[in-house]
């Protein structure tokens, strides 16, 4: 058995979490989170830790050099120099809405990089 | 002269949410006031999320909460300048600004908010001996770079002082392919959330020194170094701790202080600590009609909490115009014994609302209770797991408590450890 001590990222109460965890690396216990979200926080960091992205896109032909973007979901925490590379790489064409697609299923992860703002 | 009921000073989270609360109460001749190309304020550079968990449950970043700010103004007739400076609010609540279409512009409102948000400490606010060579900049300066500008402002980076701001430019840089060398914090502690430290500094392992900060800078074009040292109980650097650390990029996040120019010019007295004006429970300052809400009135570091009070300020606001906004005898607000300051610092005795006293604790402390008292007896009392200068805290008094306090009573606060 093995205790582990967390701060859960999951809102800005940041909650200190403490999960016990089997031999086996598998969760046993959850405890000191205010909420569901912080449990679910602290099980996903103990096996499959994610973070979600948030970055710009160049933006072409258009007044914005950029324009910000975020993963619509959380990607895995190792993957996220690797979705950077693929993002840098990337340029959209001015106009751009909110919420649109830039990158669909980053990286095979199941996980789209999409627009926060609008670029002109 | 143009006619308003209610002037907004800045289009920013804090102004917005005034101007829509007021709107919402029936106001009709509203004017937001914005200098910038486009409302939405600072959170416009702020791409990261962890906007709105509070106040819509969704974690957004900060041009999306603006965002939905800026779509629930389009559809009222709330008038927006944006491109327009507001030079001087007058004693009779007259506001002067100037744009390039409509030149200078005189505008009568009954009501002024005042919600210009606030600026970054610059370096000037420090000791730093050394050369002023490219390289360093505050942190929300390299945040614009970067986030609006696509253009990164070097690769290999300090920062000093662990605020929020400085914290999220260590991921961003990082992210962006920088080396982020340290983060140096005068304090024991940070000035940063918590799960800021985690998501944007230990996941990157990035160090963060604590009781240390930077006593000189080299380079003279371009940064090239800078000089950092322990210090001891009082802040003072330890010269045999001082080491030489390469960078060519220097970032400052030593706090905020609110853009009060224009609170001044208009004869309004500053709270020593917030460096914002002094309100009653509505927001409103000690000139009649004036409110103020947001950063400008004390630095906040969620913008939900700045949406909540700026719906106070227009809902005062409203009452104000409406003539139905209580002001009499009122009884102060303290903050002693590790609590800095209380916002509001007035509370009009007969208010028609429970009334939340915001403040910020002095020191970290564990297992503490917040103590609530007024002519020697307790309020309330409330027992906190930690508490932390990074953090803003609230207690809610209500209004029966209020008013059956006696004339001139001070309501402290206190933290008991
Ligand atoms: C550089 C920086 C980065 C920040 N990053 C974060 C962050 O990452 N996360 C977070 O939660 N909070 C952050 N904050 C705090 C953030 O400011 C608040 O959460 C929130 O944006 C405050 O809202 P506000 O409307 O009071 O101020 P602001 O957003 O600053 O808006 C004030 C507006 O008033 C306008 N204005 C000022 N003076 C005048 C004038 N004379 N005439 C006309 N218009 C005027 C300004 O142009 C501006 O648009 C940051 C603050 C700064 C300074
Ligand atoms: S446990 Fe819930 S309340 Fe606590 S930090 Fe996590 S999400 Fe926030």
């Amino acid at each position: 058995m093995e205790k582990r001590e967390l701060v859960c990222v999951a809102c800005p109460l940041g909650c200190g979490i403490t999960v016990t965890l089997g031999d086996g690396g598998e969760v046993l216990e959850v405890t000191g989170n205010t909420c569901k979200r912080g449990d679910a926080y602290a099980r996903s960091e103990c096996t499959a830790p994610t973070r979600s992205l948030t970055t710009t896109v160049r933006v072409e032909g258009g007044k914005a050099y950029v324009v910000p973007v975020k993963s619509a979901g959380p990607v895995p925490k190792g993957m996220m120099f690797d979705c950077m590379k693929v993002i840098n790489q990337a340029s959209v064409k001015a106009p751009v809405k909110i919420g649109d697609v830039v990158i669909k299923n980053v990286l095979g992860t199941g996980v789209d990089i999409v627009a926060t703002n609008n670029a002109e | 002269m143009t006619n308003f009921d209610l002037a907004v000073v800045g289009g920013g989270p804090a102004g917005m949410a005034a101007a829509l609360k007021a709107s919402e109460e029936g106001i009709e001749k509203i004017v937001v006031l914005e200098r910038a190309e486009t409302l939405g304020g600072i959170l416009e550079q702020c791409i990261h999320t962890g906007f709105g968990l509070h106040y819509f449950g969704e974690e957004l970043s900060g041009p999306e909460y603006a965002g939905r700010f800026i779509k629930l103004l389009e559809d009222t007739n709330i008038v927006v300048k944006t491109d327009t400076m507001v030079l001087d609010i007058a004693d009779d609540n007259t506001v002067t600004a100037v744009n390039k279409t409509d030149g200078l512009l005189k505008i009568s409102a009954k009501a002024v908010v005042l919600a210009m948000g606030c600026r970054e400490r610059p370096r000037g606010a420090l000791s730093i001996a050394g050369s002023r060579g490219a390289g360093i900049m505050t942190a929300g300066t390299a945040q614009k770079y970067v986030n609006i500008d696509g253009y990164m402002p070097g690769h290999e980076v300090v920062i000093l002082g662990s605020g929020d701001i400085g914290l999220i430019m260590a991921r961003r840089m990082t992210l962006e392919g920088a080396k982020v060398k340290m983060v140096c914090e005068l304090m024991p502690y940070s000035g940063g959330l918590t799960r800021n430290i985690v998501q944007c500094l230990e996941d990157f392992d990035i160090p963060l020194k604590l009781s240390t900060t930077v006593v000189a800078t080299h380079g003279k074009e371009r940064l090239e170094g800078v000089t950092i040292a322990k210090v001891d109980e009082k802040l003072q650097p330890i010269p045999e701790t001082a080491e030489y650390v390469p960078c060519d990029t220097l970032m400052l996040s030593v706090g905020l202080i609110p853009e009060n120019e224009l609170s001044k010019n208009a004869g309004l007295t500053l709270d020593r600590i917030t460096n914002g004006p002094k309100v009653d429970e509505y927001r409103e300052t000690e000139h009649k009609g004036v409110f103020a809400c947001g950063n400008v009135l004390q630095v906040h570091d969620l913008v939900d909490y700045v949406t909540e009070e700026s719906q106070i300020a227009g809902l005062g606001a409203a009452k104000f115009i409406k003539g139905e906004k209580i002001s009499g005898d009122c009884i102060g607000t303290n903050g002693i014994n590790g609590v800095r300051y209380i916002v509001p610092q007035r509370i009009n005795r007969e208010t028609d609302t429970d009334v939340k006293l915001y403040f910020r604790v002095g020191a970290v402390y564990t297992n503490a209770s917040i103590v609530v008292e007024a002519n020697g007896e307790t309020i309330l009392s409330k027992k906190k797991k930690k508490l932390c200068p990074g953090e803003m805290e609230y207690v809610l008094i209500k209004k029966d408590v209020i008013a059956n306090l006696p004339k001139d009573s001070v309501i402290t606060v206190r933290v008991e450890a």
